[in-house]
């Protein structure tokens, strides 16, 4: 089997940038990811991606594709990693596609997900009235009764942005008030058709061909609201659940040092994955060529 | 011959964006429908697809939920 200097797990700004780094530095390696963008593709508006005042995530994912490719780098797309396990020297990486591959170095860069509620009715409704991109299909709930789960910034933003659309919404948070920004959050209390239902969580989505309704509880009142739409924005996992060596926090996020090295040498990690302080695209970018050159350096002393 | 292509999205959605970037990049002609604003083809949409995520491809009948980049080129034999 052919050994890779290098393997890039994920092509978000963080596996890119590496992918990037990597060609430059002539390194024998392989890009693996399920997508292209990462949550950037899931972005709307970016300003503060410097050298753009104003980018879309669309056109910023545009060009960080085209960056990439423009050195003919070896890219597996649309193919999930499912294993990376260290033997001897040499990491193996298992994948969706029954394909292994392997190498002296690998930098997972593989991002995080929306988390899902993990409630009776939410796998058979997904796509049907349950959503959660309320910027990709909240035009879609025009005139119609939604609920949006969730209580932060992002719960928020759903629900400014469903208030010109939806004829009622509810917000389900389950703490005693709204966490996200103080003018984000004035905005919403303004909204004439929001109803804020805090302390309250929901415990299951039912409908018939789609959502029709769903039961939550308020304190100790359990109640069905009717609704045609459930927005989840509930926050994100990071997908690192195909690694089971490397140390992880109490979040599933992967412990790295300020050189991307996490515990097991040879792998190392980037971007939202990681205990990064910070879950920014700029700074995804920049990590990502941090662990680039230090598997660079790591394949020069080994 | 050129394959008849319809796309069903929405304005601010991202991957509705790169899927027509996408169809773009390839020199495929296609009809774009909002369905946020058209609802008789948000209908349509849905009742084609059982479902209301967009962006929604129809190639000649074959309907494509999501960027599925795969199956898109299939789909156009690309």
């Amino acid at each position: 089997m052919r050994i890779y200097d290098l393997i890039i797990v994920g092509a978000g700004p963080a596996g890119i940038t590496a992918s990037v780094y990597a060609a430059r530095k002539r390194m024998d390696f392989l890009v693996i990811t399920g997508d292209i963008g990462g949550q950037t593709a899931w972005s709307a508006d970016i300003e503060n991606y410097t050298g753009y005042q104003f980018v879309t995530g669309p056109e910023l994912v545009d060009k960080f594709e085209k960056h990439m490719r423009s050195y003919d780098t070896n890219v597996k797309e649309g193919e999930g990693v499912t294993g990376v396990e260290k033997t001897g020297g040499l990491i193996t990486i298992k994948t969706d596609k029954e394909r292994e591959y392997q190498a002296k170095t690998v930098i997972i860069a593989s991002g995080k997900r929306s988390k899902e509620l993990g409630i009776p009715g939410e796998k058979e409704y997904k796509n049907k009235g349950i959503t959660y991109c309320a910027t990709c299909d909240g035009p879609l709930f025009s005139g119609k009764t939604v609920a949006i789960i969730g209580g932060g910034n992002s719960a928020l933003d759903a629900a400014l942005q469903l208030e010109r659309i939806a004829s009622k919404t509810y917000i389900i948070n389950n703490t005693p008030r709204l966490g996200g920004d103080a003018i984000m959050l004035q905005k919403v209390e303004k909204a004439v058709n929001v109803e804020i239902l805090n302390d309250s969580s929901v415990l299951a989505i039912s409908g018939d061909k789609f959502v029709n309704s769903i039961t939550i509880k308020s304190g100790e009142e359990e109640k069905r609201l009717p609704v045609e739409g459930i927005f989840v924005e509930i926050g994100l996992i990071p997908n690192s659940d195909f690694v089971k060596d490397v140390e992880k926090n109490n979040l599933g996020e992967i412990r790295i040092n300020n050189r991307n090295e996490t515990n097991v040498p040879g792998i190392f990690a980037a971007g939202d994955v990681t205990d990064v302080p910070e879950k920014q695209i700029v700074i995804a970018a920049g990590e990502g060529s941090k662990a680039c050159l230090s598997a660079f350096r790591y394949l020069a002393q080994h | 011959m050129a394959k008849n292509v319809k796309i069903y999205s929405t304005p601010t959605c991202p991957w509705c964006i790169r899927t027509k970037q996408f169809l773009k990049d390839n020199s495929i002609a296609f009809e774009d429908y909002d369905v946020g604003s058209d609802q008789i083809k948000a209908d349509e949409m849905v009742a084609k697809s059982g479902q209301m995520g967009v962006p929604v491809l129809d190639i000649e009948g074959e309907i494509i939920v999501g960027f599925d980049k795969e199956r898109i080129k299939a789909a156009l034999g690309l």
